[in-house]
């Protein structure tokens, strides 16, 4: 297996967006391209996370017309990934394990939504879409619903009466719109206070509207390719040290899911790859498409025991400059979740963060060498994790 | 192939009958119906009428529905006697009313709701409705 990098990353300002799926794609594209010192020319493969394209924009088949949009060859293969929340973590997956195994040296990965576009109830429905849609979608579960029956297995569970409980998941939503309010790319760049979640309107019972992401339009990309040729494209190389990637039953069928064992399986896989331990990670972003879901992803990416991570929370164990810092960038929670680019922006703020880019923004996790990504897909039917460093 | 696929298990269950699989190999349930045993993988199972009878581990009040669903309504996820868990919504209880002391843990019987058919959807849908009991 080759050692295999980062180069080139790219994003665009995440929130409402007047440009259209593949333009926002070849933005970042563009940027990822730039910022590798190469040419359109030199991908061989274009790797697209995209999931409601087709809701979104009545888009089918967007992955060849973002190749040609930015000015990949004709005899370049494009490929679109659907992994829910997922699917650009997904497709930086699958470019490490084809740049890893020899077939391609340069591959372009990344993703891009624009789901403001369908308002509300249709996006609400659509997300719907990625729970199993016989035995579960049809209740009428949202995805608020799912870390809301989630939020009272973990309280019941672990003891922890649900209103202290929510006032941390509410601090979860605290520290992260203060680090959003720092990222110029972020949907809400605003602090917000523990009071204001916890005087929100309803969105899932016991989840208000601040414990929840939003929607959001933008994409994200990144060069995926050799050490050899890494090295000589930029002047610091981010690693990809390794990857994991788990498939979930449907939520009836995992029972209690406060442990979520594909998680628990992809990151597993994940640490191997590197020989790392969950103590050698020095800056995560993490899927907080919801604060509890932050809270449970940390236990089971080894941060912290079950049943323990609110309380690490509450002490900020999770903040800049904390243990483990987590979301420096904002998070899914206020620097936006574009499901189809989420996995490529976390990669962007991972990759910066190893490069030390990020001091004049205020949220540089000193010293950061090695970060990690996970990202959720449906109700965990994909959990994505990625290793990076910054030496091979 | 299939012993029980969904229509047969939707059309068992309007008629007030929840149906699962019996795994031969390894004695445990599956339900709803899946190609194999949920446990062990078999595929050496038999269909056989469950309880109907479980126990509500978790729940939520949909605030914010989806297109085509109406809000506020209860989503929840009942613990069958025989083991496994299922998905259905609370019918007898107000969604206001819903607190985490009055539902979880009480005992429920399993029905029927049966949705018509909707955007994006097959055909007509049926999804399990809990009923507290008294």
């Amino acid at each position: 297996m080759r050692k295999v990098c980062v180069a080139g990353v790219g994003m665009t300002k995440f929130g409402k967006s007047e440009k259209s799926s593949i333009e926002m794609f070849a933005e970042a594209a563009m940027e990822a391209i730039i910022g590798s010192n190469i040419k359109p020319s030199d991908i061989q493969c274009l790797y697209l996370g995209n999931v409601f394209g087709d809701f979104e924009e009545g888009q089918a088949l967007m992955a060849p017309y973002a190749a040609r949009e930015i000015g990949l060859s004709v005899g370049t293969p494009s490929l679109r990934f659907e992994g829910a929340c997922a699917s650009a973590s997904m497709a930086i997956r699958d470019a490490f394990v084809a740049v890893a195994g020899g077939f391609y040296d340069v591959v372009l990965a990344g993703g891009t939504e624009r789901e403001l576009a369908m308002g509300t109830p249709l996006a609400t429905r659509t997300f719907n879409m990625a729970t199993e849609q016989y035995y579960e979608g049809m209740t009428g579960l949202t995805f608020p619903g799912v870390f809301a029956i989630l939020s009272r297995l973990y309280s019941k569970k672990y003891g922890i009466p649900l209103s202290k409980l929510k006032e941390r998941m509410a601090m979860v939503a605290v520290k992260n719109h203060k680090n959003g309010a720092k990222n110029p790319l972020a949907q809400f760049r605003k602090e917000i206070t523990v009071e204001e979640v916890l005087s929100g309107p309803m969105i899932a019972e016991p989840l208000q509207l601040l414990d929840c992401c939003p929607f959001t339009d933008g994409a994200a990309a990144i060069i995926i390719t050799t050490e050899e040729k890494a090295k000589k494209m930029v002047e610091k190389p981010v690693y990809i040290l390794g990857v994991g990637q788990g498939s979930g039953a449907p939520l009836y069928r995992q029972k209690d899911f406060t442990l979520i064992e594909s998680r628990v399986a992809a990151a597993k896989t994940a640490y191997a790859m590197a020989g790392i331990e969950p103590k050698d990670i020095d800056v995560a972003e993490v899927h907080d498409c919801f604060t509890i879901a932050e809270i449970v992803a940390t236990e089971c990416l080894g941060f912290f025991d079950f049943g323990t991570a609110s309380e690490a929370v509450e002490k900020g164990e999770t903040q800049i400059g904390g243990r483990i810092p987590i979301n420096p960038s904002g998070g899914l929670k206020s620097k936006g979740h574009p499901i189809g680019a989420t996995g490529a922006a976390q990669a962007y703020e991972i990759v910066k963060q190893l490069r030390g880019e990020f001091v004049e923004r205020g949220t540089q996790v000193e010293g950061a060498k090695i970060g990690l990504t996970d990202t959720l897909g449906g109700d965990s039917g994909v959990i994505c994790n990625i290793l990076f460093g910054i030496k091979g | 192939m299939y012993k029980l696929t969904y229509k047969q298990y939707f059309e068992a269950l309007k008629e007030g009958k929840l149906l699962g699989l019996k795994c031969n190999d390894c004695s445990s349930y599956t339900a709803p119906p899946k190609l194999c045993c949920d446990k062990c993988g078999s595929t050496n199972t038999e269909v056989v009428t469950l309880s109907g009878k479980g126990v509500i581990k978790t729940f939520t009040v949909i605030r914010v529905a989806p297109e085509g669903y109406d809000a506020p309504y209860i989503v929840a996820i009942a613990e069958l006697e025989e083991g496994p868990w299922l998905m259905g919504n609370i019918v007898n209880v107000d969604p206001d009313k819903a607190k985490m002391d009055n539902i979880i843990g009480k005992k429920v019987t399993v029905g029927a709701k049966v949705l018509p058919k909707m955007n994006y959807t097959p055909d007509e849908g049926v999804t399990p409705a809990f009923t507290i009991a008294e």
